[in-house]
């Protein structure tokens, strides 16, 4: 069966399956209809932190204390986190769910925005994190599914990158 | 808030001992309090004055800055239980959005102790930025948590923390400590340090 939600409905949909009740972000214009829609729905506790590693360190929290998070931010966003990645989610073996929606590729108009974006996978791979690039709306359930389950049972963290493939990423106004 | 002998500024606060209002605030506690420690003498400190034995103690070993928003997702995440982050002045000063994050979410169960000695005691006492006129108080004010407050002396502190234990927050209580060295050195075993504090707050 044709998959009818668009992508942003599904992550939503997949997120509550899982009980990742709590949502914090760092906005994004890519991101902006996945907010909207968790925030329109009172099963997520979802804001607005000043900084993605803030973000971060509150999901941590709220992980040790029981209840799930994500992390959502754009590329810029998360080049400002291997610090927190290395010292506080990786070895205290505390998850870290994150949504990145890239820039820097695929049209990109902002040269800092390239640079940046060619930082990304590899602090995630010199840490190990699990990560997928979601690009086909028909494998977005699957790939967001069993991440988070793997995820919790490993204690280990999982980033998706949502490419411009997936979302139609920023476009280029003059 | 009505305090008796409350400064107005961080320069009319007596110049406390961390360990001594560590001890303080721990012996205050009903057990059932999380504390989260920010890194460095903050940290050794709170291991210190629980003899490392306190189950709901999280001990930071590196994110500096991040002992307010790790103590704001507990507080979020269990909104009965009363939870401390204690952070130091550089500590804080990395990461002062959180203030406004913290008021923004009007966490009513959480109260941040910052130990302020106006320096990084740990990388050999250069001056922060609290030494030369900032007023982490102040700031936190602005940034909307309104039962922000400078201890006067220990017997203020001790004040405060009652108040904060009792009474809805956020809080912030600003303390202005020495350069005394920390009592002890935290244990550094991160995922021992996890598991004990996540059965402490009845996470299993």
């Amino acid at each position: 069966m044709a998959e009818s939600r668009a992508w942003h409905e599904i992550v939503r949909d997949v997120l509550k399956q899982h009980n990742v009740s709590l949502v914090t972000y760092v906005p994004d214009n890519v991101l902006r209809p996945l907010i909207q829609g968790i925030e329109s729905d009172p099963f997520f506790t979802a804001f607005a932190c000043t900084r993605e590693e803030e973000a971060i360190g509150i999901t941590a929290g709220a992980w040790m204390a029981g209840t799930r998070g994500i992390v959502m931010m754009q590329t810029s966003g998360f080049a400002t986190l291997p610090n927190v990645l290395a010292s506080l989610n990786v070895p205290f073996q505390i998850p870290a769910l994150m949504i990145v929606s890239e820039r820097g590729t695929l049209g990109e108009f902002n040269i800092g925005q390239a640079l940046v974006a060619r930082t990304m996978r590899p602090v995630l791979d010199s840490l190990a994190i699990e990560t997928h690039t979601l690009t086909r709306l028909d494998e977005v359930e699957f790939i967001v599914d069993r991440s988070i389950v793997q995820a919790v049972a490993t204690k280990a963290s999982a980033c998706f990158i949502l490419s411009p493939l997936l979302t139609g990423g920023k476009v280029f106004a003059k | 808030m009505a305090l008796t002998n409350q400064p107005l500024t961080r320069a009319d606060a007596k110049v406390m001992n961390r360990y001594d209002i560590t001890k303080r605030l721990v012996d205050m506690l009903h057990h059932d309090e999380a504390v989260i420690g920010g890194i460095g003498y903050t940290n050794f400190d709170l291991w210190a004055a629980c003899g490392g034995k306190r189950p709901q103690n999280f001990y930071m070993l590196g994110s500096m800055g991040l002992a307010v928003p790790i103590a704001l997702g507990v507080a979020l995440a269990q909104p009965q239980r009363k939870v401390f982050a204690l952070e130091g002045d550089g500590s804080i000063l990395m990461q002062l959005g959180a203030l406004s994050t913290v008021a923004s979410r009007a966490a009513k169960n959480l109260c941040i102790v910052i130990m302020d000695n106006g320096a990084y005691q740990i990388t050999g006492g250069q001056k922060t930025q609290t030494e030369m006129g900032a007023d982490i108080v102040a700031i936190a004010k602005a940034s909307g948590i309104a039962q922000s407050a400078w201890a006067a002396d220990e017997d203020a502190f001790a004040e405060l923390i009652a108040r904060s234990l009792k009474e809805d927050g956020p809080w912030l209580i600003g303390c202005r400590i020495d350069a005394g060295k920390p009592k002890d050195t935290t244990e550094r075993d991160p995922v021992k340090i996890r598991e004990t504090f996540m059965r402490g707050i009845a996470v299993t």
